[in-house]
Order: C-alpha cells, then sequence, then structure tokens
C-alpha cells in the first residue's frame, strides 16, 4: 500500500470518524510523523482536516472569532481556539472533531459552582424581563410592578456579589 | 546447573506489593471567563490574568503555605530543576512573560498560570492513589473557582485552549516502572492495547519523551463525555491490568532467562559502581535494573529509593546544580558519574537467593 503523499510504503494507517462517515488515511512513516500522527497529543486537528477539505464547506472558511480574533484557519493550523467565545463560533466544525477524540460530546463532570449560580442568576433575569414586557403588554399593571421590583432586587444582589 | 538453583522458586521472588507505580497524578486545566487563553492574549491580558490567579491562590487552603514564583525570574537552570521535578512543564519553563506557578510547601500541590490555558491545577502523590490526589485536587479546584469565574458552558464543560483537554479538563496520569514489559519486548503490544481503551502511554517526561529507564507515564486521552470518577475507574482498571502483565513478564523472565536477568543486573551494578563518564539515559537503564533487583529481593529496599531518587538526580539540570552552575555535557557526564560511584559504593553482593512473600 502506497502512502498518500509520497509514493512510500506505507506503514500507519489511521482511521477518523468525520461527519459520522469513516475516513480512511494510509502514511509513510516519514509523513504520520511530519502530519504528527504517530504522537496522538501533537495530533493537530487542523492538519488532518486539511486531508479531508471536502468536509470543510465553504461557509466555515471565512469564520472569525470576534472576540479574540482567531480565525478558521488560526484553528485548522495551531489545532488551539483564542478564547471562550471561540466555542460558540466555530462549533459547527468543533462538534464532529470532538465526536472522534471524545468518549461523548456532552459533560458529565464537575460543573463549577460559581458558574451554575451566576447562570441561573441569569436564567431567571432573563425569565422576568419576559414576564415583565408580557404583563406591560396585556397592561396587568399591578403584576408588571412586582415583577419590576423583583427584578431590582436580583440586579442589586447580583451586582453586589459581583 | 547453578542458574536452576537461583531461579527454581522464581514464582515467589515476585514481590506481591511491588511497586511498580511510581507515583500519581492529577491535572486539571482551567481559563478565566473574561480573558482570551493565553496563546491569544495580549501581554497586559496575560499580566491581569498572572496578577488575578496569583492573589486568588495564595488564599486557597492548601495553599496556604506555599512558594509563588514568576518565571521571569528564575533563570534557564531553575527553570529546568523545576521541570525535572515535575513541578512544572516544558511549556510553561519556556513561557517568555506572564508565566507563574505557586508550589505548595510539601510539594504535592502545583498550580502553574499561564501555560497553554490560564490555570493548570496539579496534585501529585506517591505509588498508586488516585482517590487521594482527586480528592485534593477538587477542593483545591474547588477552592480556586469560589474567588474567579471559569469559563464553563454546561454542554461542554470546562472550555480549554486546545479541544483534547475540552470537558473535564482533566488528565489523571500513573508513573509507571516496566521492565518487564521492555525487557521481554512487550511493551509496544501493551501501549497499542490501552490506545484503543482511549488511554496515552508516554516516557518519564511526558510528551515526546522517550522511555529510559523503562519509566512510563500513562494517562486518559479523553476529558469529555464521562464523569471524572467514571475516567479515573477506567485508568485504574487498566493499570491494574498492566500492572498484572508486568508482574508475568518478570516471572516469565526469571524462569525462562534467569541467568541473563542475573547478568543484566549484576552489570548495572558494576557500571554504577565503577563509570568515569555516564549519560542520564544510559544512567537511568541502570538504575531501573537496581529498583527491579529490589523488588526482586536481590538488594535491600532502600536501594529502590535510593533508585527513585537517583532518577531525578541524574537529570541535566540536577547534575548542575550539583555544581552549583551551568556546565558542559562532557563535564555533566563525569559528575554524574562520580555521584554515582560515591552511592553506590556501598552496594552489597546481589541475594539471589532471597525469598519474597
Amino acid at each position: 500500500m502506497k502512502c498518500h503523499h509520497c509514493d512510500s510504503q506505507a506503514t500507519v494507517h489511521l482511521t477518523q470518524i468525520i461527519n459520522g462517515q469513516m475516513h480512511k488515511m494510509d502514511l509513510c512513516e516519514a509523513c504520520a510523523q511530519e502530519k504528527g500522527v504517530t504522537n496522538p497529543d501533537n495530533l493537530s486537528i487542523g492538519n488532518l482536516l486539511d486531508e479531508n477539505p471536502s468536509k470543510v464547506d465553504a461557509s466555515t472558511a471565512s469564520m472569525t472569532c470576534e472576540s479574540c480574533g482567531t480565525t478558521h484557519q488560526d484553528f485548522k493550523k495551531g489545532g488551539r481556539l483564542g478564547c471562550e467565545a471561540c466555542y460558540h463560533v466555530f462549533r459547527p466544525v468543533l462538534e464532529p472533531l470532538l465526536d472522534g477524540m471524545h468518549a461523548g460530546v456532552k459533560h458529565f463532570g464537575k460543573v463549577p459552582s460559581r458558574s451554575v449560580k451566576k447562570k441561573s442568576d441569569d436564567d431567571s433575569e432573563e425569565l422576568l424581563n419576559k414576564e415583565l414586557k408580557k404583563a406591560v403588554e396585556e397592561e396587568n399593571y399591578e403584576k408588571a410592578a412586582k415583577l419590576r421590583d423583583r427584578l431590582k432586587k436580583l440586579q442589586a444582589k447580583s451586582s453586589a456579589s459581583a | 546447573m547453578f542458574h536452576d538453583l537461583f531461579f527454581s522458586k522464581s514464582k515467589s521472588k515476585v514481590p506481591k506489593p511491588c511497586p511498580i507505580a511510581l507515583s500519581t497524578r492529577v491535572r486539571l486545566a482551567r481559563n478565566l471567563s473574561e480573558f482570551p487563553f493565553p496563546g491569544r492574549a495580549e501581554s497586559g491580558q496575560k499580566k491581569a490574568v498572572l496578577s488575578k490567579c496569583m492573589s486568588a491562590l495564595g488564599k486557597v487552603k492548601p495553599l496556604l503555605s506555599s512558594t509563588s514564583v514568576e518565571l521571569d525570574e528564575l533563570s534557564e537552570l531553575d527553570r529546568q530543576i523545576l521541570v525535572e521535578k515535575h513541578l512544572i512543564s516544558l511549556e510553561l519553563s519556556q513561557s517568555e512573560e506572564s508565566g507563574g506557578v505557586v508550589l505548595s510547601n510539601d510539594r504535592a500541590c502545583s498550580v502553574m498560570v499561564n501555560e497553554e490555558d490560564h490555570l493548570r491545577i496539579q496534585v501529585l502523590a506517591n505509588g498508586l492513589d488516585f482517590s487521594k490526589v482527586w480528592k485534593l485536587a477538587d477542593s483545591l479546584d474547588s477552592g480556586i473557582e469560589s474567588s474567579l469565574d471559569y469559563a464553563f458552558d454546561s454542554q461542554l464543560g470546562f472550555l480549554t485552549a486546545c479541544p483534547t483537554n475540552l470537558g473535564t479538563g482533566m488528565r489523571a496520569s500513573v508513573m509507571m516502572h516496566l521492565p518487564g514489559l521492555v525487557m521481554s519486548k512487550n511493551m509496544d503490544k501493551v501501549i497499542n492495547a490501552v490506545n484503543h481503551l482511549g488511554i496515552a502511554v508516554r516516557g518519564l517526561f511526558g510528551e515526546g519523551s522517550d522511555a529510559s529507564g523503562s519509566i512510563f507515564q500513562i494517562s486518559n486521552q479523553q476529558t469529555l463525555g464521562e464523569s471524572e470518577s467514571a475516567i479515573l475507574e477506567r485508568l485504574e482498571m487498566t493499570l491494574e491490568n498492566i500492572v498484572h502483565q508486568e508482574r508475568l513478564a518478570r516471572e516469565k523472565l526469571s524462569e525462562d532467562d534467569g541467568l541473563r536477568l542475573t547478568d543484566k543486573i549484576s552489570r548495572a551494578v558494576g557500571s554504577l559502581k565503577t563509570s568515569y563518564l555516564i549519560q542520564s539515559s544510559e544512567a537511568m537503564d541502570h538504575l531501573s535494573l537496581i529498583r527491579l533487583a529490589a523488588d526482586f529481593g536481590y538488594l535491600p529496599e532502600k536501594f529502590r529509593a535510593l533508585a527513585d531518587r537517583m532518577f531525578i538526580e541524574v537529570q541535566p539540570g540536577h547534575v548542575q546544580l550539583s555544581a552549583g552552575k551551568p556546565i558542559e555535557p562532557g563535564e555533566r557526564d563525569r559528575l554524574r558519574a562520580e555521584t554515582l560511584r560515591k552511592e553506590f559504593l556501598r552496594m552489597p553482593q546481589l541475594n539471589l537467593n532471597a525469598q519474597v512473600d
């Protein structure tokens, strides 16, 4: 069997599952080394993506994280993301990769207590806002006043704890 | 034949509580929510992360009695020594700006700042003890989180610079001494088998390091999709299996090729006692055999501890530390050999009739 990149004998056989489809690639020792295939920790996801250009459609090529400036090219090259927001921006290209990389795509481990509290506060703030808007629309001013008071209390609490 | 006498009871010669596992480590990768990850952060942002983290870390219980160091303050040699002691990573040691580390005074906990992620929380213990190490890492992490906002997503877990650490952000590893599997040429099979279980095998100094001294770092590869306890359980089961395979390999070596094994150990003793120039990888291979001899009961227990200590002392940074200054590789080889000759001068004859239960 010949190497995918050169005519040498292929000794490394890589199987990847991307978007639920299996892709096989045969590489010689030298090309495998160059691509980082022999050391799973240095395996650049980007390098491998390069070998499957058809799997990255044109719409993802221009992706850029507005928060930190990381581009899809940066991620392909270095295999690293730049910030929290990158995980939202690059989610479409990331998800199929995670599937092949990990035991699952959903977190089942520890949940930090602060972020949970913050999230539930955010959620209830959002919920109260929605209810308030609805009450105003329905001209139920008594309910709206109560909701506004609850919202104010919640905001005061969160700004005090921050 | 005379060596049959030595090895006829070989099965009982492999000690049951064989300390094949040298040390256990759990490392958690964490990032602060409001800053870009270190690889993308600007100089000012990295500085802000460093000062924020350093002040938060000093208040956490396991780090109340600790030493905080900014990498800029350290010489190249100091950095190398911390790497050799496994207290910081090679990546942090090469940090050009705003890298930091907080080390608990008992050296059990180390938290790196501005490595690949903002925080790398690491807990180390001797032997194989995941429950103790995880418990401490978990409480240290919770303590830090009580004053810092982590980058966390309810679907993806802890967000890390590299998606290979995503989710739990946890890398658990055990340093194992596997001379039986190396000598019987079974290590490749073991590596292949465990790779299929999502478990990685590396050399003593992690990524890219060789397997001098038959010491391997065995760790989980996957961090997302399972809880920390499920990951640790699976890793522990695999490690128990490896310990079992190592024991079998040792038994088989001493049964089938006992004379060669004795010869190897004896030559290692000779080299350590008589060398005048020795490189670190050669020294580690000899030390590995001293450790094995202690496991077989051929040498008193204290020589295992001596071998473990020397594994670190023969590293290039530590040799220079004992010289008190940076020195060239050739001079290091001379000094390393001198230290080993002194340390092993009083090594007794191998007790080949040793009975170990």
